[in-house]
């Protein structure tokens, strides 16, 4: 194995590629040979890092220099200056907005600071497309360990003992459900890694299968050996090519070294992993529909009992984990359940990804122990608000979570307190609003979301959610009443209550929390007809003001729809009912008389 | 196995009931009653629709978080339901609103007005308003076969007729297509029924809570024919209608209506009542020469029966390649449209083409089969119009004919005429035990003692029997339901099968459960009620072989020959064609 002296990672995650680091990468490549360095300084590219924000990321190793917003001329610089002539670039290190101080080691960054990293351990650190860097980092030795040393019941145990719980959104403890279908006796079974991430704005998973697919491979190993299936299933959605991708290569690289396949490391052990495309469906993510979708049908959730566990995919015993939980596993036998459970809180075991996105300053995936509060999330992790608003609500759960308010911000993060405030876990996004975001417009962009996400089988979430949308489009359209705030708290209650599935039963969360924590806005919205943020369109109102108007006619002249009345040197009105708001009035007005809403 | 019992509350009510049923079912047993929509328990077919997606059953469960279907959860020792709390009753109730709310509001001039288990359910409920008003879904409605009209717009996604499609008939052509409120049910692609390999069995029609998959109505056509003066106009009923439309006027399952319906047909105005049975009998000449034929010339065996298009459909797009098993016979209303207008137009010197055959049938496929291209190409030589016992029902209530009080009448003659062989094509087993009777006595040349062979009689979706005739033990298979059909083919395109001869019918029951026969609403016992009435009705006969009916014996002598000759060949038989499977 060549020794280089230098390694120069350059981030390959979506966010990265997609602010051209890929460029960089290969400029990098260019220079270092045309250099003739090629021997010494190894470039590679590596899974992400995180900090989206700041990309494209790359870091100079040993010397962990941190470098950000890297482009292609940059690559140059940091080659001649930093690589040739060992000087760090200043002026690519990461400048914290705040305190406007240079930060050149990534761990002394406020945004890593607080950060535990055990899923996303490998991300940003090896080459995800190369099976030996992640053996170089102790990869596949849980799964030797396991497969020549203990006996399924142990790892049961294990897995149990270490309180890990499933990262999907749901929480069900993750040993149970190995146990339940190792118990379940079949000459067939089946596991499952769920890669359906579909919450809007979230990408924890993609990013665990972009930057270290072997950790998810060799959990599956374990998984399938634990309960018993010699086949594996990676349910992935066809949005996620690099992912695919590199799964795609895992696997092949997996298979030639004898990590998958007949015969494990010597054992009796036979294990394969098979990758199923999924159409972007977010009701696949629901286990059921998921099985059904990866056996050709429809995806649509079926009514449970029976569950996976009992009958699954092709009616047989599967066992179903969502990518961030397995990613857990191996580190969880290496180091022991003592290490991981010592972890986070009572009931919640570990770390937890979020995907940090909306109006804050470091945008980027982000994990953190169980406990974590969300002001150290937002304010410490996440750098503020952008622009130094003021903080209004964080949504966790996405579609089927609710918002967090001002006065829940102290509140350690997990399963159990989340529940209790109206919100959910779910699989980890995590989106901030400042004042400047409208609560029922949040409501109604999650429920249209909802709507259209529906597989369409039971009532209550096939109509009742439109029937929810539209109701909130006419409040934010303006015609809204206070019996439709009735009406939408009624359907809400039944939604939740009467739905087949979770996607339909938790539908109704964001506009029960938003109604709950922000029940004046709606009030705004249908008495007085006003959106105090001015974010829906349908709400605002072009006024002329009577002082300064004197009657030129030049507004009525533009407005399109002739709404624009009054005499010659005379004050002019709008009739609100028939103005389109476009703004002609605005431009065309010479006195600063037409009032623009906000 | 005997289940073991366990202890339940309903509503507070302790009960005992066997472990692994539903909370449905044990509310049935406790005399409570929980409404339901997309449920659908046909048991003896082997069908539950268990989609549990109307979620009008919904009961609280105590330890559960959200409300759970009856229909399909399963009962526990020790829990406790409420089927009646305020909570489920409420959200019980906005199911059906949010169900109305997406549902054209025109009961007014529905076909299932009356008939409509979503409108019996508003009722049951009480709904005075829609309260969830808003978009309504709006697609084209399906026009396209001649059989069967597909309405998305009445569909409430129960999943019945999916179920029935794919589990029950196998052909898989009805699905959920698109997602969320754009969701509906149809063809692959959203292709039209046309377009689709649909054997217009009926049996969606049949199990459709609304209205929408109803059949084609053609009872203008009739009213039409009826009212020119230039047409002679034939009607003709089939085996299964007499046991069955007197349901329609309140009447038990299973009455036997014959004569009065004869007296109802006379009254609309047709020219002429006969009856189908007596085609069946002529069907039974020439199948019964068919098989014995096959069986005495090396032919292609086992022979199966033709009198089900449904089935004929079904064989040409699944199995193109056993187009050489089915008999060649036309069915049996068929052969009547061709007797009727050749030796019965030559005998009585009509012009054919003034003579319109209106035929009554259980059944949408029969609609589709008139309009064969094989089978028209002959103006000569077809049949005009089909309509169902339903339709025929309500042009009589149209009319005004208070069928309840008609006094009987018979059949006109010659094409009235039949046998108890030819009633007994209404159900499952019948043509089968039908050419058997012939058959037996031709081959043996001795007299059928014991007519009823009751080993080939029943529900069993498969059934068998084996029937000494000289030295061959004959093999009959028989199958009802398309599933149960396909099983046999398989085994026959695999070189497995052991039967000389096969009867399959498309409908569950055969004809007497065709998508044609009045609404059953998933009440089994009807269908066998209509059964048991066929099998009485073949009693009554003084008849029952087909080869006795002296009409039939005139026929040949007059006119068509001996069975399988050349004017019966030319005007009795058919061929299948090979069809896409789509």
């Amino acid at each position: 194995m060549t020794v280089y002296r230098t390694n120069i990672l350059v981030c390959g995650g979506t966010g990265c590629v997609s602010s051209a680091s890929l460029d960089v990468y290969n400029k990098f490549k260019k220079l270092i040979t045309s250099a003739g360095y090629d021997k010494e300084v190894k470039i590679i590219k590596t899974g992400c890092f995180g900090f989206c924000e700041q990309g494209p990321i790359v870091k100079i190793e040993p010397d962990n220099v941190f470098y950000v917003k890297v482009n292609k001329k940059d690559a140059e610089e940091i080659v001649n200056e930093h690589i040739i002539k060992g000087r760090i670039v200043k002026r690519l290190l990461y400048k914290e907005p705040n305190s406007k101080r240079i930060i050149e080691k990534h761990q002394n960054m406020p945004f890593y600071k607080k950060q535990f990293r055990i899923a996303l351990r490998n991300c940003g650190l090896i080459n995800p497309e190369d099976i030996y860097e992640y053996i170089a980092v102790g990869g596949y030795e849980a799964l030797g360990r396991v497969i020549t040393k203990m006996n399924r019941d142990e790892i049961v145990d294990i897995i149990k003992k270490s309180g890990l719980r499933g990262r999907g959104g749901g929480g069900f403890p993750t040993g149970i459900k190995w146990e339940i279908t190792k118990n379940n006796h079949s000459d067939k079974k089946y596991i499952i890694c769920n890669a359906d991430e579909g919450d809007p704005g979230a990408f924890m998973d993609r990013s665990i299968l972009e930057g270290d697919p072997h950790n998810v491979l060799e959990a599956m190993a374990i998984g399938g050996y634990t309960i018993g299936a010699d086949k594996g299933l990676i349910y992935i959605r066809a949005e996620y090519p690099l992912a695919i991708e590199r799964l795609d290569i895992a696997i092949k690289q997996a298979r030639e070294l004898g990590l998958l396949g007949n015969n494990i490391l010597g054992t009796d052990f036979n294990f394969d992993i098979e990758i199923k495309l999924g159409a972007g469906a977010f009701v696949c993510g629901e286990e059921t529909a998921l099985i059904n979708s990866a056996e050709g049908k429809r995806g649509e959730p079926n009514y449970k009992p029976p569950y996976p566990a009992q009958e699954g995919l092709w009616g047989k015993p599967t066992c179903v984990n969502n990518v961030e939980t397995f990613a857990n596993i191996p580190a969880i036998i290496l180091n022991g359940y003592e290490w991981f459970s010592s972890i986070g809180t009572e009931k919640s075991k570990g770390t937890k990804v979020f995907a940090l996105a909306g109006k804050i300053n470091n945008v980027g995936l982000v994990e953190v122990p169980m406990g974590t509060t969300f002001r150290e999330i937002i304010y410490d992790i996440g750098g503020g608000i952008q622009g130094n608003r003021k903080f209004k609500a964080v949504q966790t759960g996405g579609p089927s979570g609710g918002v967090i308010t001002e006065e829940n911000l102290d509140t350690p993060i997990d399963y159990d307190s989340l529940s209790s405030i109206g919100s959910m876990m779910g699989s980890g996004g995590m989106i901030v609003m400042d004042d400047t975001t409208c609560m029922v417009d949040v409501a109604k962009f999650y429920l249209e979301f909802t709507q259209d996400e529906s597989c369409g089988r039971c009532t209550p979430c096939r109509i009742g959610t439109k029937r929810m949308f539209e109701i909130l489009t006419k409040i934010t359209d303006g015609k809204g009443t206070k019996e439709d705030l009735k009406n939408l708290e009624q359907l809400s209650y039944m939604i939740k209550d009467g739905s087949l599935c979770g996607l339909g039963q938790t539908a109704p969360n964001p506009v029960l929390s938003t109604m709950k924590f922000f029940k004046d806005e709606y009030l705004q919205h249908v008495v007085n007809k006003v959106c105090p943020t001015g974010r829906c369109k349908g709400l605002a109102k072009y006024k002329i003001d009577p002082e300064k108007c004197v009657g030129c006619t030049a507004c009525a002249k533009v407005c399109p729809v002739e709404c624009i009345s009054g005499k010659l040197k005379e004050t002019h009105v709008i009739d609100q009912n028939r103005c389109i708001k476009c703004g002609a009035c605005f431009e065309a007005c010479r006195f600063n008389a037409v009032i623009k809403p906000k | 196995m005997a289940l073991k019992n366990i202890n339940i509350t309903i509503n507070g009510k302790n009960l005992t009931v066997p472990e692994g049923i539903t909370i449905l079912e044990a509310s049935n047993r406790a005399g409570v009653k929980i409404p339901t929509l997309c449920h659908l328990d046909l048991h003896d077919l082997k069908m539950v629709n268990k989609t549990a997606s109307c979620r009008v059953c919904i009961v609280e469960a105590k330890g559960r978080n959200t409300l759970v279907p009856a229909c399909v959860t399963k009962v526990y020792d020790g829990m406790d339901i409420r089927t009646n709390s305020i909570r489920a009753i409420r959200a019980r109730r906005i199911a059906v609103e949010l169900l109305l709310s997406n549902h054209p509001n025109e009961c007014f001039t529905c076909p299932k007005n009356m008939d409509c288990e979503l409108q019996a359910l508003a009722a049951e409920l009480g709904i005075r308003e829609i309260k969830w008003e808003g978009e309504k879904i709006d697609l084209p409605i399906d026009t396209s076969s001649f059989a069967i009209v597909k309405n998305p717009n009445k569909c409430i996604m129960c999943r019945r007729c999916e179920t029935m499609c794919n589990e029950v008939q196998t052909c898989g052509i009805l699905s959920a297509i698109s997602r969320g409120f754009s969701s509906f049910v149809g063809p692959a692609f959203n292709i039209s029924m046309a377009e689709s390999s649909c054997t217009y069995c009926g049996q969606c029609v049949a199990v459709c809570p609304t209205a929408a998959l109803t059949e084609v109505n053609n009872t203008d056509q009739v009213w039409d024919a009826i009212n020119d003066p230039d047409k002679y106009v034939i009607v003709q009923t089939a085996p299964a209608i007499r046991v069955a439309i007197g349901e329609l006027f309140g009447m038990e399952a299973g009455t036997i209506v014959t004569g009065k319906l004869v007296t109802a047909l006379r009254m609309m105005g047709f020219d002429k009542v006969f009856d189908t049975d007596f085609s069946a009998d002529l069907t039974i000449m020439e199948e019964a020469s068919e098989l014995i034929n096959r069986l005495e010339n090396n032919g292609r065996l086992p022979m199966l029966t033709s009198c089900c298009p449904a089935w004929v459909k079904f064989i040409e797009h699944q199995f193109p390649e056993l187009l050489d098993v089915p008999s060649t016979c036309k069915s049996p209303h068929i052969m009547f449209g061709t007797i009727a207008k050749t030796y019965y137009a030559e005998k009585n010197n009509i012009d054919p083409d003034k003579i319109v055959v209106v035929s009554v049938m259980p059944c949408l496929a029969k609609k589709a089969e008139a309009k064969r291209p094989e089978l028209t190409k002959d103006d000569a030589n077809n049949v005009d119009i089909v309509i169902t016992t339903r339709e025929l029902g309500s042009m009589l209530k149209e009319a005004g004919i208070n069928f309840n009080t008609l006094p009987d009448s018979e059949f006109d003659n010659p094409l009235g005429e039949s046998t108890g062989a030819s009633v007994i094509f209404g159900t499952t087993g019948g043509v089968i035990e039908a050419a058997i009777r012939t058959a037996y006595e031709w081959m043996t040349g001795k007299e059928l003692e014991h007519v009823e062979f009751t080993q080939l009689r029943g529900m069993e979706g498969i059934r068998e029997g084996t029937v000494k005739i000289n030295d061959i033990d004959l093999n009959i298979g028989i199958a009802h339901g398309l599933g149960n059909a396909r099983k046999l083919l398989e085994d026959i395109r695999d070189g497995k099968s052991k039967y000389h001869a096969i009867e399959i019918m498309a409908c569950p029951g055969g004809c007497i459960g065709g998508g044609g026969q009045p609404y059953h609403h998933g009440n089994i016992e009807i269908i066998k009620k209509r059964q048991q009435a066929i099998y009485n009705e073949d009693k009554n006969k003084a008849i029952r072989k087909s080869h006795e009916n002296p009409y039939i014996i005139k026929l040949y002598e007059e006119y068509l020959g001996k069975p399988l000759g050349h004017k019966s060949h030319d005007l009795l038989h058919t061929y299948y064609t090979a069809k896409e499977k789509i």
